[in-house]
């Protein structure tokens, strides 16, 4: 029997893959190493390297039987790991680095372009592993290639942690620092979160929770090329008619990362976990969020209006992608990296786009401040008061928020950096150039907000 | 092949049709490769061509087939893509 698809809708499929980007971000294969556990590091670092290359040892295989076969590329294929300092809590070595160099060396084994889970959650306080994890986080980056550290400072439920934060300001300049041979990559690689999730396939801030079950696949898909072209093709359009427009765009989207999900899970033998429905740009022409906010009508991202864009590009994502899928997670909605997307980079470099406009949109949007470089000379406390006021748009709204900025060495305003590949180029961006030195440094927490009273 | 189904959906699309038709359906009965249904239409000058087929019987695998249709597309100059079915009914049926 005849299949009961039309032809247009053949065609669609075909044109979103080949001219509109459409592709599997990313399958993320979560794995527990919560039994690798010993006071002995060498001995944890062996059960590590054991159980990361046994369970992934086909993912990168099987990543691509399953993309020839449905004919839609799956760009990365990925690992998340249980926080190590959860892990190496027991350990008695003064620092973690020699667990990020055996993480390293299992990604490259299997085959993975990063692998995350150098982590931390410390929104209450700290362990005294997670101090130790904290603390080796920019010599790990700096001596590894695939890894990624994620810390999660603050929550809706326990406030923020300022101690943490103020660490943490110290912690993403100094990865910097000791990467300056390639322009601070190190702090590229470590994302500071407020109410992280235990889901998230994408990197750099992808862990495998602690309520997660032993091994499982997630995936990240992607399309703001699809979406942008289907707003494009509507510019009159009231905004009723646009959000039902991305709904759908974004329903078909979700469905095939449904498909490639179940399909690449149950070759693998793996529970299947979650799709993240995020709209994740690339440095390509036309795979940009930035476009699908000045297509809905603004002259640049960054003016009058852009929030308000942003706020419902979000939301009609979830809605679309929640129908498609019967387990929706991880951060799901739009990113808004600045090196990530060119229609980004462009508003920066032609005035429109600041780092307080790109606050406000954090509070719309489904991460936070994304791949932003600032000047090399900011200070570690003017880099953690970023990080706090972050924190506090996340434990307010009750929604993920993140930091992923780059202090690049010996960069200043005018300059720009290039990362490469995925991680793209950015003009560097300026930063408010009073202190916040008196207020980073009072330390302790600031406490959980009130969950009711909601005006 | 662990599928439930072995339909495929191969496409053409290219700016020049004399001959495809011949040579595809000619390759495809080579692989024991059965042909469902055929339809072609003309879309922005860009001649396209869809069929879909059913690799039950065929004595290639499904990834040899989509790299001999490539190939056979290239020396066309038409491209040339295999999928499974199953991409499509997932993104247009609940």
């Amino acid at each position: 029997m005849p299949i009961s698809i039309s032809n247009e809708e053949i065609l669609e499929t075909i044109n979103m893959i080949e001219s509109e980007n459409l592709d599997i971000r990313t399958i993320t294969m979560g794995i527990s190493l919560r039994d690798c556990a010993h006071s002995d590091i060498d001995v944890v670092c062996d059960r590590i390297y054991k159980k990361i290359t046994t369970y992934a040892k086909d993912l990168v295989k099987i990543g691509e039987e399953v993309a020839n076969d449905y004919g839609i590329p799956i760009i990365n294929k990925r690992i998340s790991v249980t926080p190590i300092a959860i892990v190496a809590d027991a350990c008695e070595a003064p620092d973690y680095v020699k667990i990020a160099k055996t993480l390293d060396k299992a990604a490259r084994e299997v085959g993975v372009n990063f692998i995350g889970g150098f982590s931390a959650l410390v929104q209450k306080g700290m362990t005294k592993g997670d101090e130790k994890l904290i603390r080796s986080i920019p010599q790990a980056l700096a001596e590894t290639e695939f890894v990624c550290a994620s810390v999660n400072v603050g929550s809706s439920r326990a406030g923020i942690n300022m101690d943490a934060v103020r660490l943490m300001g110290e912690v993403v300049k100094e990865s910097a620092e000791l990467t300056a041979d390639t322009d601070g990559l190190g702090s590229a690689k470590l994302v500071v979160f407020c109410n992280a999730v235990e889901d998230n396939p994408f990197m750099a801030g992808a862990f495998h929770g602690v309520g997660e079950p032993e091994v499982v696949l997630n995936v990240g898909v992607s399309g703001p090329g699809v979406v942008l072209n289907a707003v494009r093709k509507i510019p009159n359009a009231p905004f009723d008619e646009l959000a039902t427009t991305i709904k759908h765009t974004a329903f078909k989207v979700t469905r095939s990362g449904e498909l490639v999900g179940r399909e690449a899970a149950r070759r693998l033998g793996v529970p299947f976990g979650i799709v993240d429905l995020s709209l994740a740009p690339t440095p390509a022409v036309g795979d940009s969020v930035a476009d699908i906010l000045e297509a809905m009508g603004l002259e640049r991202v960054g003016t009058h209006g852009t929030t308000a864009a942003l706020a419902m590009l979000n939301d009609a994502v979830k809605k679309g992608g929640a129908m498609a899928s019967s387990h929706v997670g991880g951060l799901s909605g739009a990113f808004i990296p600045v090196s990530e997307d060119a229609g980004m980079i462009r508003a920066v470099e032609e005035d429109a786009l600041h780092l307080d406009k790109l606050e406000a949109m954090t509070c719309v949007c489904s991460v936070g401040l994304d791949m932003i470089a600032i000047p090399g000379d900011t200070s570690a406390e003017t880099i953690a008061a970023i990080i706090a006021d972050e924190a506090a748009i996340g434990m307010i709204n009750k929604k993920t928020t993140a930091v992923r900025v780059i202090p690049v060495p010996g960069k200043k305003v005018g300059d720009t950096v290039v990362f490469g590949g995925l991680l793209g180029y950015a003009p560097i961006m300026d930063v408010n150039k009073y202190s916040s030195d008196l207020f980073v440094k009072r330390g302790g927490r600031i406490p959980a907000p009130i969950h009711s009273l909601n005006n | 092949m662990e599928n439930n189904t072995n339909k495929v959906v191969v496409t053409v699309v290219g700016k020049d049709k004399k001959g495809i038709i011949a040579a595809v359906s000619t390759a495809l009965t080579e692989y024991d490769v059965n042909i469902l249904d055929i339809s072609q239409t003309i879309l922005q000058d860009f001649f396209t061509m869809i069929m879909i087929v059913d690799m039950n019987e065929a004595n290639v695998s499904f990834t040899e087939l989509r790299e001999q249709l490539g190939l056979l597309g290239q020396k066309h100059g038409v491209v040339i893509s295999c999928q499974h079915e199953e991409i499509f009914q997932y993104m247009h049926r609940i």
